[in-house]
């Protein structure tokens, strides 16, 4: 363990109180949310656990290839978990593989490329799965807006082909709008960071016993990086998925009712 | 003749909306009158190249409209849609977006008479306007388009007879100070025949006659 912390599995196991607590409260408002809190309780700790496994086997070999396995994979659970939010949008699974993978080359890309992080296992594990996570969740968002654009705006948008506008022309407000729902909370939380919350990376470090600077230094590396990454994604994933809410004659698929 | 259909057959959620749909558009002002769900708007829709369908031909001026440009045709042939749907901003930035798009310069004032619009209209917020007011600025947006062909879907239908009768005044005027041919969707006969000189009557999906409006509305 880290000179700094030590955590043993009692610890951690006493930590489940205050999901007993939020169980409890649940329970008593009929909320009806103790099985899912439940599935996550056991999920996370499973599904944790296992990495922490895979990832000290990462480690110790040292081996980039397995890195790039390892990212790969995330990019591929990632897709399917943002497909399952953009159910009202036609064939997103390519869009979302593509925006991912687009937002995690970029910005590991980049902070290989300007010296932020050395190429080693130890930091494109953790950044990468943080990138990877935030572009998830960014392109989610927005594909998911940008269905309920669709469904609700298919009028104007009609009204607008009918101009001779071209497809991107009649849907560029709303890929606006689903850019905006994509990266909006995270804009958000980047200009409350240190006011109203301390981003987890920062908490990490400075509870394994860093230094306060180093770790604000390190943190804003992040949150930048973060910023990025959710801005790409959103932006391919919306970009590349309006195509399919048209054909190739410049008509809605599904018009609105007469 | 303007357009021809010949054999169209178009389906939507598994129902045949037009099925087997034959008629002929001569120049001028024309309508499609017929009951609600008949399938006139979808003709409509057809016109443009908005929808294509599933069997059978669509000719504008002799061509197949499959043959041409969707978005140039859709500039000559416009359809001004039941609901109002214009884009956020002003009447004024919709009338531009309309002529960037044909690549026209914009005579604003002119517009907006045209769609019987004061010119001091051109400012106004679309949010604020009323739903005969955002029909008016619709027409005036098409019109930037300079189209030789306007498809105006139940351009009345949501209105109350005041502005009903105010619109129909603007639709006839339009025939008869611009170079422009329109097709009407009506469900409304006596307004098909205040306004139009050619009709088809259009039921269950099929055209059930058509002709000149005195002819055909006597049978």
């Amino acid at each position: 363990m880290t000179p700094g912390i030590d955590v043993t599995l009692g610890e951690v196991a006493a930590s489940l109180t205050l999901v007993a607590i939020a169980i409890a409260i649940s329970r008593w408002s009929s909320a009806e949310l103790e099985g899912e809190m439940g599935i996550a309780v056991l999920r996370s700790f499973v599904q944790l656990t296992a990495i922490g496994y895979v990832i000290q086997l990462i480690f110790d070999d040292g081996s980039l290839w397995l890195v790039a396995a390892l990212l790969a994979t995330s990019i591929g659970f990632g897709t399917l978990t943002a497909r399952s939010r953009a159910h009202k949008v036609p064939r997103p699974t390519l869009p979302l593989l593509i925006a991912l993978t687009a937002a995690a080359a970029t910005t590991i890309g980049l902070v290989l490329v300007l010296g932020i992080f050395e190429a080693s296992a130890r930091y494109l594990v953790p950044v990468g799965g943080m990138v990877i996570g935030n572009a998830m969740t960014a392109s989610a968002v927005a594909l998911n807006r940008l269905g309920d654009e669709f469904a609700q705006g298919a009028g104007e948008i009609e009204a607008t082909l009918a101009l001779g506008a071209t497809a991107r022309q009649a849907a560029l407000p709303h890929l606006r709008r689903s850019l905006r729902s994509g990266t909006i909370a995270l804009i958000d939380s980047t200009k409350t960071t240190g006011l109203i919350f301390f981003p987890g990376t920062m908490v990490g470090m400075l509870l394994a016993g860093a230094d306060p600077v180093d770790a604000v230094r390190l943190q804003l590396i992040l949150l930048w990086v973060l910023l990025g990454a959710a801005a790409i994604s959103a932006l391919v994933s919306t970009a590349l998925a309006y195509r399919g809410f048209f054909t190739d004659a410049q008509q809605l698929r599904d018009p609105p009712p007469p | 003749m303007l357009f021809e259909l010949e054999g169209v057959v178009l389906a939507r959620g598994g129902r045949r909306v037009l099925d087997g749909f034959d008629c002929r558009i001569r120049a001028g002002v024309s309508a499609l009158v017929g009951p609600s769900g008949s399938g006139k708007s979808t003709v409509l829709r057809l016109l443009d190249r908005l929808s294509d369908p599933d069997a059978g031909t669509v000719r504008y001026r002799g061509t197949d409209v499959r043959l041409r440009d969707p978005l140039e045709l859709r500039r000559e042939v416009c359809l001004v849609p039941q609901l109002p749907a214009l884009l956020a901003g002003t009447i004024a930035d919709n009338i531009a977006f309309a002529a960037d798009l044909a690549e026209r310069q914009p005579d604003h004032d002119a517009l907006l008479g045209h769609a019987g619009l004061d010119p001091a209209y051109g400012g106004r917020d679309v949010s604020q306007l009323s739903v005969g007011e955002k029909q008016r600025a619709m027409l005036a947006r098409a019109l930037a388009l300079e189209p030789r062909v306007l498809l105006l879907d139940e351009p009345t239908s949501a209105l109350d007879p005041g502005a009903r009768s105010a619109i129909e005044a603007t639709i006839a005027r339009l025939a008869d100070e611009l170079d422009v041919s329109i097709v009407l969707v009506t469900h409304d006969l006596e307004q098909a025949r205040r306004l139009a000189a050619w009709i088809v009557r259009v039921e269950a999906g099929r055209a059930a006659g058509e002709g000149e409006a005195e002819e055909l509305l006597l049978t």
